[in-house]
């Protein structure tokens, strides 16, 4: 059983600001319920540009609810400068403390924070995007994700980051990479930070991609590189449809039972066709 | 406020006839049964006596084929250890992907080890497809390990089967029947099984005390080597109450076994239904076909197993679940991954096990409060 602090079992047991706001200001979701948690949390700014109602709908375990519970209460009055400024420390402190084992609840706290944040400076979507390569499969923990949970919460240790981002926690084929990062990190607290390379949408003669375009090469991407990896893993995937940058593709073979095929989806498949076509582009899986 | 105890797959309550039976050994009864004196000499005749009763529960020939262990866990070890530390050549070892980790455990440290170790895969509904266990069979197996029954889902293997299947080749047999034990009958007279476990605390004894059954004529290697107790097949000073309180506790269960399994089964079935009837989205996992009288495991939908534990705790019912969050790990259950239970249902798998002092009162009470926890989190929950 776990030690949940008073304050958890009662954000557990009487959850703050259950729900959503319709016309919300921003919007922003993370996790799956494959993953075993998954909050959407909504937020309206007042004339001032204060936060004036935040809403939040979780699946997921009690500490999952109560931090986003707690996260709701946290960001109440806050400008958007402000509320930025939460941590997930902060959020594990609101609640006088989570176990270990379940400071990602607070890491979801936040990332679902930061992703109605930048829904409401424009993103069009409200699933966080992710940046940077994918580390952990079975989560789909990146690792700008673990570096970033590692220099915040000063983390020393892999078991420390999987408490922390879930990442390891699975098959555990990528702890060995996690550790290569904490030594990664360990020599660069000295050395100056290198900048990421921005995702450019692709142009032809200084213009935009038109539809047809756009499909043309989806279907090569689709056919030259991610059905030959997919098929790797006895996974298949089929184009069927491609309207206003979204493409709807079916799953096949191994892909169609796994239950990581929504995260791989994601994480590899779509930020592909972002990087080659258009940040724009999204995909969606229609289930059969 | 009542606790409400559906958990009997974790643990059992200890019946009063056993915790009379047991307290003589604790007050006046506290002599050594291997001392040359009267005081504690006289102790040692209350073992042979529960070794009969567990004997005559198991159905075994001998007496002397039952050892007394520590825990199920106990058990399970020192099957593995003296298969493997008698089997010569041979290293293989063949289990299923379903087994409890006290067997699934061990057969991975075999496998760290160096040695071969076949986990074999479950359908759907849990069934083991027993001719993947004969094709599994060779020159090389030193012990094929398969549980009696499934402690999450109480589903049922044809153990006396795969029994006879490994005895034709002449492999050793070992049957973690942990939570067989009381709950359904075990012939070992028809089922030529050489190692099975049992443990004392699931079947309405105390925790601490277990039984390996050891077939007459196995070549045997003890796992906790020291004293001669137990023909020196298991050192250490007896745990004498507790293992009176097993032999009564196996008594009990020889006598009311078939009443039970008829009163639970039914308690088990209104429960059952009453959930699906009335909670949208809600399944079963498991064959109902072949499962233990006591036991149900049922996925609700997109919701969280420890959220539903924490609310069912509110109103004092216990329960257990497959989801990752209860456990400490982050993914869900061997058995139900094993099972290929889609995670999002997964994730939120109930497992209600009853026993013979479970009541109509309860039942009732469950299916009165639970439908209103399952909505209350699907409401909070952003796919519902």
């Amino acid at each position: 059983m776990w030690n949940y602090s008073k304050n958890v079992v009662d954000h557990f047991l009487h959850p703050r600001n259950v729900g959503e706001i319709e016309d919300a200001d921003g919007v922003g979701e993370v996790g799956s319920l494959a993953c075993g948690d998954m909050l959407r949390l909504t937020f309206k700014l007042d004339a001032d540009g204060r936060i004036a109602d935040a809403r939040f709908k979780t699946f997921g375990c009690a500490s999952a609810i109560a931090s986003s519970s707690a996260l709701t209460e946290m960001i109440k009055g806050k400008t958007i400068e402000e509320a930025l400024m939460i941590t997930n420390r902060d959020i594990a402190e609101y609640l006088g403390g989570l176990p270990e084992q379940k400071m990602h609840c607070s890491v979801m706290g936040r990332e679902a924070l930061e992703a109605a944040i930048a829904n409401y400076h424009g993103e069009k979507t409200a699933t966080r995007q992710l940046e940077g390569k994918v580390v952990c499969k079975c989560f789909g923990v990146t690792e700008n994700q673990i570096r970033r949970a590692v220099i915040e919460n000063k983390l020393s240790t892999v078991d420390e980051v999987t408490n922390y981002t879930k990442a390891g926690g699975g098959c555990g084929q990528c702890r060995d990479r996690i550790a290569e990062i904490l030594d990664e990190i360990r020599e660069e607290q000295q050395a100056p930070a290198v900048e990421e390379a921005a995702v450019v949408p692709a142009e032809v003669g200084g213009r935009a991609l038109t539809t047809l375009e756009k499909m043309h090469l989806l279907e090569e991407i689709i056919e030259t590189r991610i059905r030959p990896a997919l098929q790797q893993d006895g996974g298949d995937i089929e184009l069927v449809d491609f309207d206003h940058n979204v493409a709807y593709v079916i799953l096949r073979g191994a892909c169609a039972t796994c239950p990581a095929a929504g995260i791989t989806m994601r994480q590899f498949i779509e930020k592909e066709i972002q990087k080659e076509i258009s940040p724009d582009m999204k995909l969606e899986e229609i289930k059969r | 406020m009542k606790t409400i105890y559906l958990d009997n797959n974790a643990t059992t309550s200890v019946a009063p006839e056993v915790f009379e039976a047991m307290k003589p050994f604790l007050t006046e009864l506290w002599g050594n049964p291997s001392s040359m004196h009267t005081f504690g000499g006289q102790v040692a005749r209350h073992i042979e006596r529960a070794r009969e009763q567990v004997a005559d529960l198991l159905g075994a020939e001998n007496p002397s084929e039952i050892i007394f262990t520590s825990c199920g866990t106990e058990s399970n070890n020192t099957a593995f250890h003296s298969a493997l530390a008698t089997a010569r050549d041979k290293h293989k070892v063949i289990t299923t992907s379903v087994e409890h980790p006290a067997v699934l455990n061990p057969a991975k440290q075999l496998a760290v080890q160096g040695r071969e170790v076949a986990f074999i895969p479950v359908d759907g509904m849990g069934r083991l497809d027993l001719s993947e266990i004969e094709r599994a069979i060779d020159g090389r197996t030193a012990l094929v390990s398969v549980m009696w029954a499934n402690n999450e889902t109480g589903v049922v293997f044809p153990v006396e089967r795969i029994a006879e299947m490994c005895e034709e080749r002449g492999v050793p047999f070992h049957v973690d029947a942990v939570q067989a034990a009381g709950k359904i009958p075990i012939d070992l007279k028809k089922a030529p099984i050489t190692f099975l476990s049992i443990s004392g605390h699931k079947l309405h004894a105390p925790k601490g005390v277990g039984v390996l059954y050891v077939r007459r004529g196995t070549p045997f290697s003890p796992f906790i080597v020291g004293g001669h107790q137990e023909h020196s097949r298991r050192g250490g000073t007896e745990n004498v109450a507790s293992i009176v309180a097993i032999g009564k506790a196996c008594e009990m269960a020889i006598s009311r076994m078939d009443e039970e399994r008829v009163k639970v089964t039914k308690l088990r079935d209104r429960l059952e239904k009453g959930i699906l009837d009335i909670i949208p989205r809600s399944f079963i996992h498991g064959d109902t076909q072949h499962r233990l009288p006591n036991t149900t495991n049922i996925g609700f939908e997109a919701v969280e197993g420890e959220a539903i534990l924490l609310l069912m705790n509110e109103y004092g019912i216990c329960a257990s679940s497959g989801s990752a969050c209860t456990s400490g790990s982050l993914d869900p259950s061997h058995v139900m991954i094993a099972m290929g239970i889609p995670f999002t249902r997964a994730h939120g798998s109930i497992r209600f096990s009853l026993s013979r002092y479970s009541t109509d009162e309860e039942i009732d009470f469950v299916l009165k409060v639970l439908p209103g926890i399952i909505q209350r989190l699907r409401e909070l929950s952003p796919v519902s």
